[in-house]
């Protein structure tokens, strides 16, 4: 059974949020996401400023047999984004929660975001898609 | 002899494993008024010899004329061991070597062949070859667009220098995902792209810039100047070079100077016929493409690279294949990106057994004959050089009368003159782009001066000759 911190919210696409408490939302891949992909040898973060859609891609995660994108859960700004991801991709595998997150977002409160699972919703879905 | 492995038993087992009543159910989702019935003018088959025949008689209307045409594709002497080796059957039977256990010699061959193609243009990174030259100045315009993220405007600078063969392949693959092409003109008198023809899109948001180098008419653009240019504006600078001539010239790795934090072309692209692969109706001959490590992932293709097995030895493998169609789909980085194994097989032999002093001399002679064909052409009333741009081994020559006549009277003399300009630069006037590699002897060039001097005294300007 793969992680789902309770005080995180996610997407179907195994994208997960975390309030930042200022307007901002911290984003990663989840536990689940990684364990699917195996032992990432490249990740590709956002440029910081660049303007993001909920559900358009956003970065690109990349395994010794796949690239798959990651798509942005809200609407926004990057703000940050984790470039220590270039030389340390593992980081993501070991930690997808913490030093594994990949962009800081500054939400645009006009637009709606996409419809975000909370952490037992997530866990639902993915006991669903298991069947 | 039947090429299909399957008997009719074999095929009814394995529609009725899988539950479907016929082959051609497993095409329905494609609407019938998509497919074809049947193939309206395909001739009855032959048998292998009237095959053969047949194109042994084609081949023959050719004649062995004496060839005075590049534009893209160059006569070059090709050693006698290029193509013994390269057919050996361990090289010739090689497609990709996707099982790295059983590939050790072709992977290798791939590996130096990246090796010289990064040599050459000065680069920190090139691909295992694509399929020609103009279809990876397309890719490449499509990889500029990727790899400039700074950039959204997916605008892409076409000077008209370019081979237009080339900008309209661009066009064809690139333009329809949703990246616009832009003309700049060049100046008629130098025959190049001039800085100032760039200025006007100073300051705009502009993703890429090609330079092609020496450009379509055979000229030296001032690629130092333009490449820093568009590193000043944001553009990410896409060379297309001819790799003899970087036995000469500076690699495009090393264009310009640093500005705004990088030097030299972002991406290096061009055809490889002219490494040890025979003129032969436009193909097949490889494109290549190199590019610096920052930009790595986003260039199309597979590469081959040099690792440690599991009990540290050296070994070769592909490597960076997860973003090629058959992982990526519709989003990989490219959806042709064949490799020409056995072409770039020959160049790599071809490049071993010259060397770089031999490439040198290759280029070096090429210059030098093109020159000879010049001066014994424009010492002809009526034929004078267009431009006075310095150039590599191509020229751009002008008649006082229309060309095709004179290229048609030179044909019936053995002599294939040169590539008649007019549909692709008709602002030029009657302009012939002419070129001289090695393989033209004094005599050649001799033969060539008098033929054109007898077509252009027996014709007046204006009539036919």
């Amino acid at each position: 059974m793969s992680n789902i911190p309770k005080d995180l919210q996610y997407t179907q696409s195994h994208e997960w949020i975390r309030r930042l408490g200022d307007g901002q939302v911290e984003v990663g891949i989840t536990d689940h996401a990684q364990g699917a992909l195996g032992d990432l040898v490249f990740v590709e973060v956002p440029e910081v400023g660049r303007l993001v859609k909920a559900g358009e891609g956003c970065a690109v995660v990349e395994s010794v047999k796949a690239a798959s994108d990651v798509y942005s859960p809200v609407n926004g700004k990057v703000t940050a984004s984790n470039t220590e991801l270039a030389s340390r991709p593992e980081l993501l595998n070991q930690d997808p929660y913490g030093a594994g997150w990949l962009m800081r977002v500054e939400l645009d409160s006009s637009a709606k975001g996409a419809e975000l699972l909370s952490a037992g919703d997530y866990a639902n879905s993915l006991a669903d898609a298991a069947g | 002899m039947a090429f299909i492995p399957h008997t009719p038993d074999d095929v009814a087992r394995m529609l009725e494993t899988i539950g479907v009543q016929s082959i051609e159910s497993l095409f329905d989702e494609i609407p019938a008024t998509l497919k074809i019935k049947s193939l309206d003018g395909v001739p009855p088959a032959l048998c292998e010899m009237e095959v053969g025949r047949l194109l042994m008689e084609r081949a023959t209307l050719d004649g062995r004329p004496l060839n005075f045409i590049g534009a893209g594709a160059y006569e070059h002497h090709i050693p006698a061991p290029v193509w013994a080796i390269a057919t050996r059957g361990e090289f010739y039977s090689a497609y990709t070597p996707y099982q790295a256990e059983a590939s050790q010699g072709t992977l290798q061959l791939i590996y130096e062949y990246q090796s010289m193609m990064c040599g050459l243009t000065g680069m920190q990174v090139s691909n295992a070859s694509l399929y020609d030259g103009a279809s990876a100045l397309a890719e490449a315009c499509l990889m500029a667009v990727r790899a400039n993220r700074a950039s959204s405007s997916r605008r892409v600078l076409m000077p008209r220098s370019v081979n237009p063969t080339y900008a309209k392949v661009a066009a064809a693959i690139a333009g329809n995902q949703d990246i616009g092409f832009e003309p700049v003109d060049f100046d008629r008198e130098q025959g190049r792209t001039l800085l100032d023809a760039l200025q006007a899109y100073s300051g705009q948001d502009v993703s890429a810039l090609v330079l092609q180098q020496p450009n379509f008419f055979g000229n030296l653009e001032e690629v130092g100047a333009l490449t820093d240019w568009a590193h000043a504006n944001g553009a990410v600078v896409i060379a297309v070079v001819n790799p003899t001539s970087l036995a000469l010239l500076e690699p495009p790795g090393r264009w310009g100077q640093v500005v705004a934090g990088k030097q030299g072309a972002d991406i290096v692209c061009g055809e490889g016929q002219p490494l040890g692969i025979p003129l032969s109706s436009g193909g097949p001959y490889f494109g290549f493409m190199a590019t610096r490590m920052q930009y790595v992932r986003q260039m199309p293709g597979r590469i081959v690279g040099r690792t440690l097995d599991v009990e540290g030895r050296p070994g070769f493998s592909l490597t960076l294949q997860a973003r090629e169609q058959h992982i990526r789909r519709s989003k990989a980085t490219s959806n042709i990106c064949t490799n020409q194994g056995l072409m770039v097989t020959a160049a790599t032999i071809y490049l071993s057994l010259l060397g770089a002093e031999g490439l040198e001399r290759v280029a070096a002679a090429s210059v030098q004959r093109t020159d000879d064909l010049v001066a014994a052409l424009t010492r002809i009333k009526g034929v004078t050089a267009a431009f006075s741009a310095p150039r590599f081994h191509e020229a751009v020559l002008l008649l006082d009368r229309p060309v095709a006549p004179v290229l048609a009277a030179l044909e019936r003399r053995g002599i294939v003159g040169g590539l008649d300009l007019g549909g692709s630069f008709p602002e030029l006037g009657p302009a012939l782009l002419v070129c001289a590699t090695e393989t033209k002897l004094d005599a050649d060039i001799g033969a060539y001066a008098a033929a054109l001097s007898d077509v252009m005294n027996q014709s007046r300007p204006g009539a036919a000759a």
